[in-house]
């Protein structure tokens, strides 16, 4: 983003307020939304009274005067778009993290929506090999879905994995208050895979200001859909961590004298997060943009306003959780779920897939039941203590996200475990899958 | 003269535009953004103030821009054609607009204007018509679209002339009227009305008096939906709220349905746009599009939009309303719509209600719940409105005021609980929490008596009695264990489960469960609390759930046969034999 000064560009030098995340003044002809360097900080118009102009500052306004010197650009954020950006890292303001310049059309950042018209019904499937995704929570292109995690949680470890896996063309990482180690991380990883050339990063990590993480995610979509709709590329969109992102959204508009909602959260946080999240979609011409999130919890609990104004959004969660009988962080199948899965399931993979998965989640919560009687003190039954077994096989060779099989070897995997512990009658799957495809009948 | 103003404010879609001329309350304007014109609507006018919410993004929009004031409120353009669009919250015909992305200031007509219907003449020359008066017909699709006096036209008229039988498009002139002056007017067959206003060109609105079929049995013999009625479906996100709309769209027994989408997932209505058009409607066997219009404002699109989309819908519902016909009007989600209306009474720095929705939440939702029933129209004939909406609680939890507002006014309350979700016991309506004020009413006890069998009712009140008895031994069982309570306990609880897995349970995903017909919830119900009544005799409590499961298997495979088809009765005799065997142990016990 370059502060080159043109000949329509206006400067002023008087600001008659100042707030944490926001500065005011009086200035004529400003358009809404529009850009402005203050103080040599990057900052946008997001309030206009008659001369009264408010402006957010997204460096943070720590050591800004009241005489510091306010440049307007007489245009939105925009991000300079071509083939050009692949394989490369930016800062949250689209500016090359090595240095140098992009090749590309400025394009606006934040752009219109897709008319719903216009997307077609998400449909290819997206294996992981992490069963506890593919055989439970299968993903689709197209789709948008978020980790829900605790901060100890190695989400952002699976989702490099997952990424990897899913035979993008393009792998797009958006990150808000990423540590730095995290950043290293993203980056060796991708590197060591051979999959730099298909990576471009939009990298706001804990060791710059908060309020710059507001850009990230358009700036990351932006160049999602420079890919999708202008190279007809499936493009994968990771946005990590969008409670940071919601927290900067919070910082702002409480600057700004909004009444705040719940949790402190601006009222407008669900359609702030919806008109992210609906950039994924599946285009006529064979590009899509599928959106895989993170959002960290406190202490599990999905109630608060950004875990449950993001359920009502994406297409389902991925819910990590430490399983301790078996000592490893697994997908929670109750709590998980892809709402798409049903477009993939028995259609792009084997026709038992979703009796296979249903059965054994009902197994799986057989189990939690035995575990339950048995941790108030009531006796088993020959069933609770084989329901028990099972759940152990079933989290360490399924639900555990170190597992990278292909999914008819999942389905392999569940009927050993079927097989093991269990008639097929205590099963109930479908008698043609049961003779089809279970060879350990007991 | 239109009033001309000038924007002096700008807090995103809030703006406020300062004027000489007279403005009024939801009175729409444009703003001249360069070659842009941007809709908004007035929604405060404090002295020379408007304030404004402008139904686009406001990006680069700057203080003194010019603002025109159109003299009419925001207004649903009625008329043939309506039927199977799709249309965004304002009535744009989206299949209309060019491109890939929705453009800022695209606005198109919602009808199409050229295509020529086929009129037939339903009044003669002199007679003496009120607004909603039947002029005409035309086919739309399979309904008889009825032309009509314009809903605005006040007082008698009489038909000075009128068209014949014949080939005529929207615009043309179909009748020219005179009012009590001698003033002559002109009809077509396209009218406008604005959306906030309610059509009132109905005789009388009774209390609803027959129900309206969903093929959804948790609904139908449970917690009957009346026709004309008005219902609200709250849960959590994942709880099964959108599945079960779609499945009221695709199986209740209405003559169209309008579903509007409100705030929710853009895919979502892909799946309508790509299904219905695909899908037989299982009474006429015509496919599911040709009886539906979409209103679709998804989250994505502007929030002063999706305000005014649930508007339109009903407005478009109680258009058809007044042609006679059963209308299922669907919102899903209300709560999106509160959002909205939260987002700038918060920007306007309006004194917040609880969290900080507006204050007059209650009334804005009452008023609309009230425009949805049934009516009998000035010509005797009858039209209805049945309203179900859907609500998002915050955090999943009920106390809070989208819920509590709606629950004052709508009459039929479907909890989707978080429990039966999880442990996939579909469609999640909570048996217990769930009512419908309707089976109260004696008219629709009568009527359902008639129409179904003779103590219907009863049997419905007895299956909800074993459900309630089932919850409280349930809780009995998990405190005093298995074995620490009589085998009575556990039968009982298996009997609310027997009621939970054959009637509550239902697949909205499989091709025959997915709608269960009336006399088929009759017959499933009669067994189900035959099998209910009977004194099974057992040794230990060990053996009730496994005896159990093997009832409800054979009844399940019943409800995944075709009613009454060859492999229905074989399910029914595998039924019939694990009950002799029960049957056979108990004449054994007490010889
Ligand atoms: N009746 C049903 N039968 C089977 N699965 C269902 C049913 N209702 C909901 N589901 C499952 O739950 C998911 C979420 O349902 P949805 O209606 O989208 O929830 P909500 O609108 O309440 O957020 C669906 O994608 C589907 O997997
Ligand atoms: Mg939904």
């Amino acid at each position: 983003m370059e502060k080159d000064t043109k000949a329509f560009q206006r400067v002023y030098t008087k600001l008659f307020q100042l707030t944490k995340a926001t500065v005011s003044l009086y200035a004529k002809g400003v358009g809404n939304e529009e850009l402005a360097i203050v103080d040599g900080r990057l900052a946008q118009v997001v309030k206009i009274m008659g001369d009264m102009v408010t402006l957010q500052i997204f460096g943070g306004t720590e050591g800004i005067a009241t005489n510091a010197e306010v440049i307007f650009a007489g245009k939105a954020p925009t991000l300079k778009v071509g083939d050009d950006l692949a394989g490369r890292f930016f800062n949250a303001y689209g500016e090359p993290l090595e240095g140098g310049e992009i090749l590309g059309r400025e394009q606006e950042i934040g752009g219109p929506s897709v008319n719903p018209v216009r997307r077609k019904q998400p449909s290819e499937y997206i294996p992981t090999g992490i069963a506890g995704i593919d055989l439970n929570n299968a993903l689709v292109t197209g789709q948008k879905i978020p980790f829900f995690a605790d901060p100890d949680q190695p989400y952002n470890q699976v989702m490099a994995m997952v990424a990897l896996r899913a035979k993008a063309d393009k792998i797009i990482l958006a990150g808000m208050g990423l540590t730095n180690d995290d950043y290293l991380y993203f980056k060796n990883v991708f590197d060591n895979a051979g999959a730099l050339d298909r990576i471009v990063g939009f990298i706001n990590t804990t060791e710059n200001p908060p309020v710059e993480r507001l850009l990230v995610p358009d700036m990351a979509l932006t160049a999602a859909e420079y890919f999708a709709v202008e190279k007809n590329e499936k493009v994968l969109v990771l946005l990590t961590d969008m409670t940071l992102y919601s927290d900067a959204l919070s910082i702002v508009s409480n600057r700004m004298d909004q009444i705040p909602s719940k949790d402190s959260m601006p009222g407008s946080l669900y359609s702030d997060l919806a008109k992210l999240y609906e950039k994924a979609v599946q285009f006529p011409d064979g590009g899509s943009i599928t959106i895989i999130a993170v959002t960290t919890l406190s202490g599990g609990d999905i109630t608060h306003a950004v875990p449950d104004n993001t359920g009502y959004i994406t297409e389902g969660q991925l819910f990590l959780r430490k399983d301790s009988d078996v000592g490893k962080v697994i997908v929670d199948p109750f709590r998980s779920l892809s709402r798409l899965k049903q477009l993939v399931i028995g259609k792009k993979t084997r026709e038992d897939h979703p009796q296979v998965m249903n059965a054994a989640v009902r197994l799986y919560a057989d189990a939690a039941n035995a575990k339950t009687k048995q941790e108030n003190g009531f006796d088993l039954t020959d069933y609770d203590e084989r329901t028990l077994e099972f759940a152990k096989g079933y989290s360490r060779q399924l639900l555990a996200i170190d597992v990278n099989i292909e999914t008819d070897a999942m389905l392999e995997t569940a009927y050993e475990l079927f097989g093991k512990y269990f008639k097929p009658a205590e099963v109930g799957i479908r008698q043609e899958f049961v003779d089809k495809y279970w060879k350990n009948k007991g | 003269m239109n009033t001309i103003g000038n924007v002096t404010g700008v807090i995103a879609n809030l703006v406020i535009v300062e004027t000489e001329g007279t403005t009024s309350q939801n009175e729409i304007c444009f703003i001249k953004l360069g070659e842009t014109k941007l809709m908004a609507e007035v929604i405060k006018v404090v002295g020379k103030k408007a304030y404004i919410q402008v139904f686009e993004s406001t990006r680069g929009l700057k203080v003194g821009t010019e603002v025109e004031f159109m003299g009419h409120m925001l207004e649903a353009t009625l008329g043939p054609g309506i039927l199977s669009k799709n249309f965004d919250g304002l009535m744009n015909d989206l299949d209309k607009m060019e491109g890939v992305f929705l453009k800022r200031g695209d606005y198109t007509d919602p009808l199409d204007f050229d295509k020529k219907f086929e009129f037939k003449v339903l009044a003669k020359e002199g007679d003496k018509v009120t607004a909603g008066s039947w002029l005409g017909e035309v086919k739309e699709n399979w309904i008889s679209h009825k032309i009509m006096v314009p809903f605005k036209f006040e007082g008698e008229y009489t038909i000075k002339s009128i068209k014949g039988d014949g080939e005529y498009s929207p615009k043309d002139t179909m009748a020219i009227l005179i009012d009590r002056d001698g003033k002559k007017h002109e009809v077509t067959m396209v009218q406008k009305w604005p959306v906030k206003v309610p059509i009132r060109a109905y005789r009388e609105k009774p209390r609803p008096f027959r129900i309206l079929e969903t093929g959804i049995r948790v609904m139908d013999t449970l917690n009957p939906m009346a026709e004309g009625g008005t219902g609200f479906i709250p849960g959590p996100f994942g709880s099964g709220k959108t599945v079960l709309q779609h499945n009221l769209s695709k199986n209740a027994e209405a003559d169209l349905v309008i579903v509007a989408a409100c705030g929710e997932r853009a895919n979502e209505v892909v799946e309508i746009f790509t299904e219905f058009p695909e899908l037989d409607d299982p009474r006429t066997g015509r496919k599911l599009m040709e009886r539906t219009t979409i209103i679709a404002n998804t989250s994505n699109m502007p929030v002063a939009a999706r305000e005014a989309s649930v508007y339109t819908a009903m407005t478009i519902a109680e258009y058809y309303r007044a042609m006679g016909l059963k209308v299922l009007l669907l919102a899903d989600s209300t709560s999106r719509w509160a959002q909205a209306l939260r987002e700038m009474s918060n920007r306007m720095e309006e004194l917040p209600g609880p969290d900080g929705f507006p204050m007059d939440l209650s009334a804005i939702i009452a008023n609309f719940y009230a425009r949805a029933g049934f009516v009998y129209l000035n010509n005797g004939e009858t039209g209805s409105i049945t309203f179900i909406g859907t609500v998002s609680p915050a955090g999943g939890n009920l106390k809070e005021p989208v819920t509590e507002s709606t629950k004052k006014v709508a009459r039929s309350f479907y909890a989707l609980s978080q429990e039966r979700a999880d442990s996939k016991r579909y469609p999640a309506i909570d048996p217990i929490d769930s009512y419908s004020k309707y089976l109260e009413y004696p008219e629709i006890a009568e009527y359902l008596n008639e129409k179904i069998a003779p103590n219907w009712t009863e049997s419905v009140f007895e299956a909800k009695d074993i459900l309630l008895r089932g919850k409280e031994v349930y809780e009995q069982i998990n405190i005093l264990g298995d074995d620490g309570v009589p085998i009575d306990y556990h039968i009982k609880y298996w009997r609310s489960e027997l009621v939970d897995f054959v009637i509550l349970q239902q697949d909205a995903f499989d091709k025959i469960d997915a709608s269960s017909s009336l006399d088929r919830q009759y017959y499933m119900l009669k067994k189900t609390l035959e099998i209910a009544h009977i004194d099974f005799p057992f040794d230990s409590f060990e053996d009730v759930g496994p005896y159990f499961k093997r009832v409800i298997n054979a009844l399940k495979q019943m409800n995944y046969s075709e009613y009454e088809s060859e492999k229905f009765k074989n399910n029914e005799k595998e039924l019939e034999k694990i009950l002799g065997e029960k049957r056979a142990d108990a004449e054994a016990e007490k010889a």
